[in-house]
């Protein structure tokens, strides 16, 4: 069998997985926000990419563009600094990941594991602090303006993970294949850190 | 074992499925189908208990619905020609659209009114306003045609138009957009306090219904959206929306949107006759076009008119105070007692109520929060009287039903919501499908609104219908409102763009409606009273064939003598005078439309050959078994030929 365990062939062909897998991030997105309404009965939805936002459906951005105009929330942008400095990330996490695996040293499979875990929680808070930009620094001059008991204007901030309401439209924010391909890299290194360390632990 | 135990369980839960689907379809949604059916059913032959009457919006015309089932009756051309009818292109109905610009082919309708006595629709005559070419024109009820169309001066966007008071004693008309009055050239950032917002009045004949301008009020530079008068107590008075107080002039859809609350002016206008009758105005030079069409002679007449009274709302104390209302108000409703003065916010969740005795307070006691050019602001909380809260997102407007009920369209929500009137509270909310504009019930705009059906006119209908393409049709959504609870019977596509819609019970006008014209009463310049009045004169380049038609038959039907260059003026009467035995006529190449000639009614069109030959004409409506032989030549002869004219039937 290729995979006998004579040379921790399997931890190490787990690791190269783990490696391998956060890769997908460059063909599927990573999140995913939609909105619907009534007068939506196709609804509008935006992906999330490693370097770019792309429509659910045709034109799905300028039209939530449009729609976020009313409530003096700014515009979508083509492009965020993110866009160049997460695939970088990716990519050579990835090549870290993959030598790591020819290294064949398991604590640093564990190392990366967490290095990943911590890369992915950054870039969790990063997308939360957009989505809290998006939701708060609302033009002063919007078209429409609602003010809560206190007399503060209230914000539409879209959920981070869930489901909210947000005036007439329903938001909905969910992972997408990217996330689960990314958690499941870091997920393979974890147990390429426990499968390794099983066996040089017994040896 | 295991594999068989697995199979089974599939098929169970398959069959689990099934027969959930199998119950939802008989005990829900059949049922309740079955129940909305029969109520908007309406049996072959048998007639609708409503007329209900939608503005085209775009299409420029008034078209008019049987409710419950939503069948569509007749579509009224008003402001844009109508070549099916010959509306705007027989020289009968051509004056309809003369306006100071010249005669317009298209028109924005907008807001039916119709007619009342003591508060209570009398279903004489029904008003409509055009928004971009600013007129007002009114429809007989009894012929179900127009049969006025009056141009408004000083005035752009007549959008806030045309309620009528509770005895029909003015129709009236304001500017959505404001201008500089007069016109004249000047930059446009010099808007603010030169650009004047006119709302008019127009004195009703009660015996005709005729409208005259009898003067307009020249108020700040806002834009005044909508208007309703009072009633009851609060007859006398009218009650505008106005928004962009700020007296932005670019980017309105921000800069307009600034202020926390613009005003709804409360105009006095029998204080206006007061001042009217003292001479407190001033005259000012105008132009406009006022067009008839006179019932005899069965043929439009314009009269040009050349000034108009104004009022300077500074200068006549008591005639106007503003109401300050939140976010840009767009409907401006009175519920049937008169009391309650209903604005809607169309930029937030709340609908406002202000009431008119506190208003009456308010003015009394001097409850001034400051003034605008002259004109009072009354304290919000003086005129204010209650807040529908957080009850959805965009009110548009609101009507009301007999039983203290109000209903709001709620424009971004795309929803109805039915409310209490004195209480404030929500007590049904309804989905629309999608993007409610308007509302309507019947008698909804009276001292008597008839609570049974509510209609919502949508602006978006997306996947509602069969798709045509990139442009669908928008629609109406019939609900009934006898209980508590709303219900959503019919959903029916529109003509063109319904902004608002006025409907009456079918009893108080359907057998008022004409049959036919009565051939002893045409006095129409070139009418023919039988086939023998018949003939054909040339006045130099001008022909004018004087024709008549009846089953299956045109007198004359040979025409010889035509030469290319002429004008030929067919005037063609229609001595049928049994019910629904129109004739048409059309011929080959005109360069008009054809014409359909209803019993005892004489329409003239013009055609102008340009080929010689010999030209077909026929009756293109399907009147008889012989219709398809109801037929006529004309022969055109080269421009400098000496044929004599000669005409014939049966030679």
């Amino acid at each position: 069998m290729i995979l006998s365990n004579d040379k921790n062939e399997l931890g190490k062909m787990l690791m190269i997985i783990a490696s391998i897998l956060p890769l997908a991030v460059f063909i599927f997105p990573l999140w995913n926000v939609t909105l619907e309404a009534p007068q939506y009965p196709t609804p509008l939805g935006l992906n999330i990419h490693i370097n770019d936002f792309t429509d659910m459906n045709p034109h799905d951005i300028k039209n939530i563009n449009l729609l976020n105009h009313y409530i003096g929330m700014k515009y979508i942008p083509d492009s965020i600094p993110e866009f160049k400095i997460f695939p970088a990330g990716i990519i050579i996490t990835s090549l870290l990941g993959f030598f790591i695996a020819l290294r064949n040293s398991y604590i640093y499979f564990l190392l990366w594991c967490l290095l990943m875990i911590s890369l992915s929680t950054l870039g969790i808070i990063d997308f939360y602090l957009w989505e809290y930009d998006f939701g708060h620094n609302l033009d002063s001059k919007a078209i429409l303006k609602f003010l809560d008991d206190n007399g503060n204007m209230i914000s539409f901030q879209p959920p981070m993970i869930g489901s909210k309401n947000i005036l007439n439209f329903r938001a909905h924010s969910y992972p997408r294949l990217g996330s689960y391909f990314l958690a499941s890299g870091i997920f393979f290194s974890l147990i390429a850190y426990f499968v390794s360390r099983k066996y040089y632990v017994k040896r | 074992m295991k594999k068989n135990n697995f199979k089974i369980s599939i098929i169970i839960s398959l069959m689990v499925l099934l027969s959930h689907c199998d119950s939802n379809i008989s005990n829900s949604s059949g049922a309740l189908d079955f129940d909305r059916s029969e109520q908007v059913y309406v049996p072959p032959g048998e007639y609708d208990s409503y007329y209900a009457f939608l503005s085209g919006g775009f299409s420029g015309q008034l078209s008019v619905y049987g409710l419950p089932s939503g069948r569509l009756l007749k579509i009224i051309p008003v402001f844009s020609v109508d070549a099916e009818k010959g509306y705007g292109f027989n020289e009968e109905t051509k004056p309809l659209l003369n306006t100071s610009f010249g005669s317009i082919p298209w028109g924005d309708s907008h807001h039916p009114d119709i007619s009342q006595t003591n508060g209570e629709l009398d279903g004489r005559w029904i008003y409509i306003n055009e928004n971009n070419t600013p007129r007002i024109a009114k429809i007989d009820l009894s012929l179900f045609e127009t049969t006025e169309i009056i141009e408004i001066p000083n005035t752009a966007g007549n959008h806030s138009s045309s309620y009528v008071t509770e005895n029909t004693e003015y129709v009236i008309a304001g500017t959505r957009f404001s201008i500089p009055v007069p016109q004249k050239d000047i930059p446009i950032n010099q808007y603010e306090g030169n650009f004047k917002g006119a709302l008019s009045f127009l004195k009703v004949n009660s015996d005709n219904g005729e409208m005259n301008l009898s003067f307009q009020i020249l108020m700040p530079g806002f834009n005044y959206d909508k208007a309703h008068p009072g009633r009851g107590p609060s007859h006398g008075w009218f009650f505008y929306t106005t928004y962009n107080t700020e007296e932005a002039y670019s980017l309105q859809e921000v800069n307009s949107s600034q202020n926390d609350k613009d005003y709804i002016a409360a105009v006095n206008w029998k204080k206006a006759e007061k001042y009217i009758n003292e001479g407190n105005y001033k005259t000012i030079k105008t132009n406009y076009a006022h067009n008839i069409y006179n019932e005899e002679t069965q043929t439009g007449e314009t009269k040009w008119i050349k000034e108009v009274r104004v009022l300077d709302p500074s200068n006549c104390p008591g005639l106007v105070y503003f109401l300050p209302t939140p976010k840009s108000p767009h409907g401006c409703d009175v519920d049937p007692s008169g009391e309650y003065i209903v604005g809607s916010g169309k930029l937030s969740a709340n609908v406002t109520v202000h009431s008119f005795s506190k208003m009456i307070d308010a003015i009394k006691q001097k409850k001034f929060s400051g003034e605008a050019y002259g004109i009072p602001i009354l304290s919000f909380d003086a005129v204010h009287v209650g807040t529908v809260k957080q009850a959805g997102l965009g009110p548009l407007h609101t009507e009301f039903d007999n039983l203290g009920n109000a209903y709001t369209s709620f424009f971004i929500s795309s929803e109805v919501v039915k409310w209490k009137l004195g209480t404030w509270e929500v007590i049904d909310r309804k989905p629309t499908f999608y993007s409610v504009g308007h509302l309507m019930i019947p008698g909804g705009n009276s001292r008597k609104p008839f609570g049974e059906y509510a209609l919502a006119m949508n602006k978006i209908t997306k996947d509602r219908y069969l798709p045509t393409g990139p442009e669908v049709t928008q629609s109406a959504q019939l609900y009934n409102i006898k209980g508590d609870k709303m219900k959503l019977l019919l959903d029916f596509p529109t003509v063109g763009e319904p902004h608002y819609a006025a409907a009456i019970p079918a009893g108080l006008i359907k057998d008022k409606s004409k049959k036919l014209y009565k051939l002893e009463e045409n006095f129409h310049e070139y009418v023919s009273h039988s086939g023998l009045e018949t003939k054909v004169v040339r006045n130099g380049q001008d022909v004018h064939v004087y024709m008549t038609t009846i089953r299956s038959h045109f007198t004359p039907d040979n025409i010889e003598g035509i030469k290319v260059g002429d004008k030929v003026y067919f005037h063609v009467t229609n001595l049928e005078q049994d019910y629904d035995v129109p004739h048409g006529f059309a011929i080959i190449g005109a360069n008009t439309s054809e014409i359909l000639i209803m019993p005892g009614q004489t329409e003239t069109i013009i055609w102008e050959p340009k080929k010689v030959g010999v030209w077909p004409f026929y009756c293109s409506d399907f009147c008889s078994a012989l219709h398809q032989e109801m037929q006529g030549y004309v022969r055109v002869s080269p421009k400098n030929s000496n044929i004599e004219l000669s005409w014939s039937l049966d030679n």
